[in-house]
């Protein structure tokens, strides 16, 4: 199938500074697809390439097989939901909804309907007459994606559309945005330095590091078995552990740091004595009090430092009797006896538990 | 309780300060309208004398007509002169309005770094004493000035032409001479103007040109508003350059005004074209008030 959207080799500089690297990326028809990473990554530049406020300088931005090079934003068919919203202060809640309508020149009994059908999506109906500063941080919201998706464009392009709103909110607001793409059927693109809510919501994710891909892959893939140390470290909470190969088996790989000794699948190429580093989530290490049963294949003794209760899970830092921290996730109520500060833990592992990592 | 105090003394001050030199000078002045002029000094008939008591008031006031009104409608030269005022505020204003908006937009769109040494530029000429910028233009328009050896020496014209004393001249003077004040509202809007609403305009379908008339001007009418009517209302009553740059015939309500007070002697006639202008400048700005207390009533 070919792609709605296709980066090819783009390049944008301002200035000294390369804001996007020779970017190449297809996004899918109908996608949820999420541009993540942290702020100056070149999220926002490449979105905003697409939409044509930016001109690459090099490569090309292709939409539906059409070179979109030199065609300005106001012929592109994809609309663009602000960060800031960017509502008309003087027009109201419907006028700023059939604005794009207006200028295709539609009939005004269908630029009526269209405003009436988008206000009902968004659940604003009563709100038609009202001006934006007459209305919440939530509504204003609501409105810009209205006023976005009123033209039903090939592409609706999100630039952290959830920012603005209070952290409630805004974690309702995502389920709300996937339910919206997944009825409309369209093909959004949303720019986050957030990966929860690229995670909830999007079905792909390009992670961004200094104007590159760092990595491509649906959610479970970028946060299960991420490419480098830095993917790792970007996406969720992790224990970075540094090492060096000690042997390559077939199934598996060893690795060692002062005293102590980790397996893990081998999920990297990587030659014996090499610096490697194993990325282990924290909800992947088991701890105890007593050494677990039968003898895990990964496992290290240390006592409790620090515990951080979060309500569902607790997360425990244990220092290690080798010298460095690792923490550990689990779920609460499973425990048989709490586990306190200052407690010696065993913490186990299993091999495939860990993602071995070269870059 | 000290701090009421404190809150009620500085609404005091603002209004003591207007009773003081605003309200109490204009009421003479509107005393002074209702008089009759005499030989007199002062000029004028009655004047008002405690020493006779009650009856002194009652004939004070008996003495009072509005003879000094039915004069300012009467006499067509003081009709004229009100028109050729707001008809030469409007103009200007109007003219004011079409060159100070690009330039006003165009420093709001330059670059961060340059925009206080542009907007200085702006304000620059004001820190010239205003009466030589107005006799420059004199040297500059008069026959045998710069502008006419200029135009000489290209060969646009064959015989110098008279610039000075004509409408032309006047609207020239006022245009320069107000400029900034139409610059400086105009650019405050439009400095504040979210850039992103331009990029939505435009993500929607609107070209930059309907944008313009969609978005940015409607977004910068305060700013219109606001330049307009600090260049219309002292334009009306201008009086220097109209009396420098023109002639006798666009005598403007402020020369003819001068001339009741100086040249005949007829403060009442004069202090009556005064109470009139106010009236007639007064009105747009209560209906500008107005609109914006709705706007804000609204907000």
């Amino acid at each position: 199938m070919a792609a709605l959207v296709s980066f090819e080799q783009v390049s944008k500089r301002f200035g000294d500074f390369t804001a996007v690297d020779g970017v190449s990326l297809d996004i899918q028809d109908g996608e949820f697809f999420a541009l993540l990473g942290p702020s100056g990554c070149g999220k926002t530049t490449l979105l905003r390439m697409l939409a044509g406020f930016e001109r690459p300088d090099a490569g090309k931005v292709v939409l539906g097989g059409t070179d979109l090079t030199g065609v300005p934003p106001y012929r592109r068919p994809v609309n663009m939901m602000f960060q800031s919203y960017a509502l008309f202060p003087h027009m109201t809640v419907a006028g700023n909804v059939a604005f794009g309508l207006k200028q295709d020149g539609l009939p005004r009994k269908e630029i009526a309907a269209r405003v009436d059908e988008m206000l009902a999506l968004v659940q604003l109906s009563g709100l038609a007459a009202r001006k934006p500063d007459q209305l919440s941080g939530g509504q204003r919201q609501r409105v810009a994606l209205a006023r976005s998706l009123a033209k039903r464009p090939k592409v609706l392009l999100l630039d952290e559309p959830l920012a603005a709103l209070d952290r409630k909110l805004r974690e309702e607001t995502r389920f709300e945005l996937k339910a919206v793409q997944q009825k409309l059927g369209m093909t959004f693109v949303i720019v986050t330095h957030d990966q929860d809510e690229a995670m909830t919501v999007a079905d792909r994710i390009a992670v961004m590091d200094r104007g590159r891909l760092a990595q491509v892959g649906a959610p479970a893939e970028v946060y299960q078995r991420p490419r480098s140390r830095w993917v790792a470290g970007f996406v969720g909470d992790i224990n970075l552990v540094e090492a060096r190969v000690s042997a390559v088996y077939p199934s598996f790989v060893t690795l060692e740091r002062e005293g102590l000794k980790l397996r893990v699948a081998p999920s990297a190429d990587v030659a014996p004595g090499a610096p490697a580093a194993v990325a282990l989530r924290p909800e992947k290490i088991g701890i105890a009090h007593a050494q677990p049963e039968g003898g895990a294949e990964n496992g290290a003794t240390g006592v409790v430092t620090e515990i951080g209760y979060l309500g569902m899970l607790s997360v425990f830092k244990v220092q290690l009797d080798s010298g460095f921290a690792l923490k550990a996730a689990v779920m609460n109520g499973a425990a048989a006896r709490p586990i306190q500060v200052k407690d010696r833990v065993w913490l186990s592992w299993e091999p495939d538990a860990g993602v071995l990592l070269s870059e | 309780m000290k701090r009421d105090w404190l809150t009620r003394f500085s609404i005091v001050v603002p209004y003591a300060w207007l009773a003081a030199f605003f309200l109490l000078p204009f009421l003479i002045v509107v005393k002074i309208s209702f008089s009759q002029s005499a030989v007199a000094q002062p000029p004028y008939v009655p004047v008002f004398d405690p020493a006779a008591g009650w009856d002194g008031v009652r004939a004070f006031f008996g003495a009072l007509s509005i003879d000094s009104y039915t004069s300012t409608y009467a006499d067509s030269l003081y009709l004229y002169s009100y028109f050729k005022s707001v008809t030469v505020a409007a103009i200007s204003t109007a003219l004011l309005l079409l060159i100070g908006y690009p330039v006003a937009y165009a420093l709001a769109r330059a670059p961060r770094r340059w925009q206080g040494t542009l907007v200085l530029l702006v304000v620059l000429p004001f820190w010239t004493s205003f009466l030589i910028r107005v006799y420059a233009w004199m040297n500059i328009l008069q026959h045998d000035g710069l502008l006419n050896q200029a135009l000489l020496a290209l060969h646009i014209i064959a015989q110098p032409v008279s610039w000075l004393s004509t409408d032309y001249a006047v609207y020239l003077g006022i245009v320069y001479s107000y400029f900034p004040f139409m610059v400086l509202p105009l650019y405050a809007t439009l400095e504040r103007l979210d850039p992103a609403l331009l990029e939505a305009a435009a993500d929607l379908g609107c070209p930059p040109w309907r944008a313009f008339f969609t978005v940015t001007v409607p977004l910068s009418l305060p700013g219109i508003i606001a330049g307009a009517l600090l260049c219309f209302i002292p334009i009306t009553g201008e009086f220097v350059i109209p009396d420098l740059l023109g002639s006798s015939t666009t005598a403007m309500i402020g020369q003819t005004l001068w001339l009741e007070f100086f040249g005949n002697r007829d403060w009442p006639v004069a202090s009556a074209l005064a109470v009139v202008l106010l009236a007639l400048l007064v009105t747009p700005i209560v209906f500008y008030r107005q609109r914006e207390m709705r706007q804000m009533e609204k907000a």
